[in-house]
C-alpha cells in the first residue's frame, strides 16, 4: 500500500458513498444494541429489501452518536436527520415515510440544534455516527491512515514526537502525563525491543468512553498506536481490553485483520522499513489492571499486582523493555494531531489542558450519554446546557468525576472549568471521563461507602495500607451510616484516609480515600447528622466517665 | 498438530482437544495463561482443580501460579454456575438509579445472596462493576441479554420466567 494507493482507495470509496441516494446509519454500539437497536436495524434492512431499494440505499452500523438515553438512534445522513427511540415500527416508518415519500417521522425526530449536539467539539468521536464501524474503506475515505502515511513517509521519528509534544496532549487515562514527554523518554531508553500498549481496561464504573471509541472507530486507535511505534522505535503493540467488552474485542480483531490485509499493519508498512504488529490481550475482571504496572503484569500472564515506580514502564515495562502505555482516548487523538498539526490542537482548550475530553454523562440527568467537549468548559454548561439539567422535580446536588478515585463537586463550584488543574483544586480528578450527576436522593455517606466498597473489593492485596486500610475505612463508613459512630470515629476516619492516601503502593490505594475526603469537605453535615449525640457516651451531666475502661 | 496434541485425554473427554488447540495457538507460552484460562472456562463452564492442573502442565507453569491467577481475577469461576445467570450492574450510574434496591429485593425473594447460586442450582446472582451501558441505568445482564431501565418488580418478573418456566414475556 503506497500513499497513492491510499488516496485512490479514499477517492473510490468517497465516490461510492456519494453515489448512494440514502445512507442510513444506525448506532451499533452496545448501548443501543441492548435496547432493541438490533431489531430496529433488521427492520430497516428488511424494508429496504422489500422495496427493492438496495442499489440506492444502504443501511450501516456506525459508532456511538452520543444520546444513549434516547436510543436506539438512527441517522439519515443525506439530510442530516437524527431519529431517537427507534423501535421496529419507527424503523419501518423511516423507510416507508421518510425514504420513500420524503416525509420525516415527526414523533421520533431528535433536535440536533439542541445544546447537547451543538455545544460539543468532536475530535476523538468525529467518525462515530458517520462511518461504518466495520469498514476500513470508510475509515480511509474519512482521511484514515493519512497521518500514518505522513509520519512514515515524510517525518522523522523525532519530528513526530516533537509534534505531539508541541500539541500539549496529556494522557487521557486520568493522570494527564504529557504524552510527547513519555514518548521521548521511551525513544531514548535502551532496549532491544520496545512496546506500545493501549490501556483499554476501562474499569471505572460509569465510564464507557473507551468502549464507544473501540466499538465505533477501532482503526483510529490502531493508527495512533502505529504512529507511536514509528516514533519510539517499537515493532510490537498490545491492546489490553477488558473481557467485559466482547463487542469491542470483536471489532478490534476485525480491524487488525483488515489493516494487515491492506499493508497498514505488519511488515513493511506503506512500503517502508517500518514493521509494526498489534495483538490483543484480554483482561479478566480486575479493576486494578487499569493501573499501568498491574496491566503489564497481566499481559505477562501474572496476577495484577502493581510494582513500585521508579523504574517507570517508559524505561522498564513489558518484559523489562521500554514501553509506551497510553489510554484509548490518548491514541485516538494522535492521527488528527499529525494530520492537522500541533497548532490546530493547541488552540483548543486551556493553557495547560489542551484539546477535548470525552465524558460519559450519567446518573440523574436528562441527557445521558457520551459527549466530547473542549477542555476548560464550565461544569455548569456540561450539566445544565448539554446535559439538560436534572429530571423534573429534582435538584442538582453534586457531580462526581474520576470514578472511585475522584471526588464530588457541589453546587457552589458549578462554575468550575473542567481541566486537570481546576478539578484538583476541589479535591477531584479528571479521571477517565465518567461524570455522574447526583440529586438530593443521593446520601453522600452512602456514596462514599459505595466507592470504598468498590476499592476494598478491587484491592490487589499486596500492600497493607490499601488491603487493610480500605477495609477499615469501609467499616467506619458502615458504622456511620448505621448511626453507631461517634466523633472519635470521625477523627480515626480522617487519619486513616490520609494514611492510606500517602502510603499505598499504587494509584488505586492512593486515590481510594478521595471520595471520602471529598464528601467530608463539602458534605460534612451529612456525616455529623448520623453521629451519636455526645450525651450517649458521656452519660448524664455530672457523671464521672472512666476513659480507661 | 503434533502427535502429543492428537492424544486423547485419559478421561476420553474430547473437549481437551479444543483446549490443546488454543494452547498451541499461543505456542504454549506461559504469558498466555489468562487467554488459555478464558478458553478453558468457555469450553468447560468453570475451572475445576483438574483443569487447572492440566493447564499448568501444558504451559509448564507451577500449579501455584495458575491457581494464583485463576483466583485473582473476578471473571474466572472455580465453581459451576447455575443454569441461568443474573448479572446486576453495580456501577456508579446504576447505583445512583437504584440498583441496590433491586439487589435487596432479589436477595430477599430468592433467599440467595449476590455472588452465590440458588440452592436448586437454577440461578446464579452476580454483581458486575460496570457493563458500560450507563445511559440505560439500572442495567442487568440476563444470560447474555442486556436489559436496561430495570426496577425491582421488573427484575423479579424476569427471574420468575426462569424459576417458573413461564413463557417469555415480551417486553
Amino acid at each position: 500500500m503506497t500513499v497513492e494507493d491510499l488516496q485512490e482507495l479514499a477517492e473510490k470509496e468517497q465516490q461510492r458513498q456519494s453515489g448512494k441516494k440514502h445512507r442510513i446509519l444506525y448506532c451499533s454500539a452496545a448501548g443501543c444494541v441492548s435496547c432493541g437497536g438490533d431489531k430496529a436495524s433488521e427492520m430497516l434492512k428488511t424494508k429496504i429489501k422489500e422495496r427493492g431499494l438496495e442499489h440506492e440505499c444502504e443501511v450501516i452500523g456506525t459508532g456511538c452518536m452520543g444520546l444513549c438515553g434516547e436510543g436506539p438512534l438512527v441517522k439519515v445522513q443525506n439530510d442530516n436527520t437524527l431519529y431517537q427511540n427507534v423501535d421496529e415500527s419507527a424503523a419501518e416508518q423511516i423507510i416507508t415515510s421518510h425514504i420513500v415519500n420524503n416525509k420525516k417521522v415527526e414523533k421520533n425526530l431528535c433536535d440536533t440544534s439542541a445544546p447537547f449536539f451543538a455545544s460539543q467539539t468532536k475530535i476523538v468521536l468525529e467518525n462515530c455516527g458517520k462511518i461504518d464501524s466495520e469498514s476500513i474503506d470508510e475509515y480511509i475515505a474519512a482521511q484514515g491512515y493519512e497521518a500514518l502515511a505522513k509520519a512514515v513517509n515524510e517525518m522523522q521519528p523525532d519530528e513526530v514526537i516533537e509534534e505531539i509534544r508541541k500539541s500539549g496532549l496529556r494522557g487521557r487515562g486520568g493522570a494527564g502525563y504529557p504524552t510527547g514527554l513519555k514518548w521521548g523518554i521511551v525513544r531514548k531508553a535502551q532496549g532491544e525491543q520496545k512496546y506500545i500498549v493501549c490501556n483499554a481496561d476501562e474499569g471505572d464504573p460509569g465510564a464507557f468512553m473507551d468502549r464507544s471509541v473501540l466499538e465505533g472507530d477501532p482503526h483510529r486507535v490502531l493508527e495512533g498506536m502505529a504512529i507511536a511505534g514509528y516514533a519510539v522505535g517499537a515493532s510490537q503493540g498490545y491492546v489490553y481490553c477488558r473481557a467485559e467488552y466482547p463487542l469491542a474485542i470483536e471489532r478490534l480483531k476485525l480491524a487488525i485483520k483488515q489493516a494487515e490485509k491492506n499493508g497498514l499493519l505488519g511488515n513493511r508498512i506503506m512500503e517502508s522499513q517500518f514493521n509494526f504488529r498489534i495483538d490483543i490481550r484480554i483482561g479478566a475482571g480486575a479493576f486494578v489492571c487499569g493501573e499501568e504496572t498491574a496491566l503489564l503484569q497481566s499481559i505477562q500472564g501474572k496476577r495484577g499486582n502493581p510494582i513500585p515506580r521508579p523504574p517507570y514502564p517508559s524505561e522498564k515495562g513489558l518484559w523489562g523493555m521500554p514501553t509506551v502505555i497510553n489510554n484509548v482516548e490518548t491514541f485516538a487523538n494522535i492521527a488528527p494531531i499529525i494530520r492537522n498539526g500541533s497548532d490546530w490542537f493547541s488552540q483548543i482548550g486551556t493553557e495547560k489542558s489542551k484539546g477535548t475530553k470525552v465524558f460519559a454523562l450519567a446518573g440523574n440527568i436528562r441527557n445521558t450519554g457520551l459527549i466530547e467537549v473542549p477542555m476548560g468548559i464550565p461544569l455548569r454548561k456540561i450539566v445544565f446546557d448539554i446535559g439538560g439539567g436534572t429530571e423534573e422535580g429534582t435538584e442538582f446536588k453534586a457531580a462526581q468525576t474520576g470514578g472511585p478515585s475522584g471526588g464530588c463537586i457541589p453546587k457552589e463550584h458549578l462554575d468550575l472549568t473542567v481541566d486537570y488543574e481546576s478539578l484538583a483544586t476541589v479535591g477531584s480528578i479528571m479521571g477517565s471521563g465518567g461524570l455522574i450527576v447526583m440529586d438530593s436522593t443521593s446520601k453522600m455517606v452512602d456514596v462514599a461507602k459505595f466507592f470504598m466498597q468498590f476499592c476494598m473489593d478491587e484491592s490487589c492485596g499486596k500492600c497493607i495500607p490499601c488491603r487493610v486500610g480500605t477495609r477499615h475505612i469501609y467499616g467506619l463508613l458502615d458504622k456511620i451510616s448505621k448511626k453507631k459512630a461517634t466523633q472519635d470515629d470521625m477523627v480515626l476516619l480522617e487519619e486513616l484516609c490520609m494514611m492510606v492516601k500517602e502510603t499505598s503502593l499504587c494509584g488505586l490505594g492512593q486515590s481510594a480515600p478521595n471520595p471520602v475526603l471529598s464528601t467530608l469537605r463539602f458534605f460534612r453535615r451529612e456525616y455529623d447528622e448520623l453521629l451519636q449525640p455526645v450525651e450517649m457516651y458521656l452519660g448524664e451531666p455530672g457523671t464521672v466517665v472512666d476513659f480507661e475502661k | 498438530m503434533s502427535p502429543a496434541d492428537q492424544q486423547k485425554h485419559p478421561s476420553g473427554d474430547n473437549r481437551f482437544k479444543l483446549l490443546d488447540r488454543a494452547i498451541t495457538k499461543h505456542q504454549g507460552r506461559g504469558d498466555a495463561l489468562i487467554e488459555v484460562l478464558h478458553v478453558a472456562q468457555g469450553i468447560f463452564g468453570y475451572l475445576e482443580n483438574d483443569l487447572l492442573i492440566y493447564v499448568s502442565h501444558a504451559l509448564k507453569l507451577p500449579i501455584s501460579r495458575v491457581y494464583g491467577v485463576a483466583t485473582f481475577y473476578h471473571f474466572f469461576n472455580l465453581k459451576p454456575k447455575g443454569e441461568h445467570t443474573f448479572v446486576l450492574c453495580m456501577g456508579t450510574a446504576c447505583y445512583v438509579k437504584g440498583a441496590e434496591q433491586i439487589q435487596t429485593a432479589l436477595e430477599e425473594k430468592h433467599q440467595c445472596r449476590f455472588g452465590e447460586t440458588t440452592k436448586d442450582n437454577l440461578v446464579s446472582f452476580i454483581t458486575a462493576r460496570c457493563v458500560g451501558s450507563c445511559g440505560l441505568a439500572p442495567v442487568a445482564v440476563l444470560d447474555n441479554a442486556v436489559v436496561g431501565k430495570l426496577n425491582p418488580a421488573d427484575a423479579a418478573k424476569r427471574v420468575e420466567q426462569w424459576t417458573n418456566s413461564v413463557p417469555e414475556v415480551v417486553s
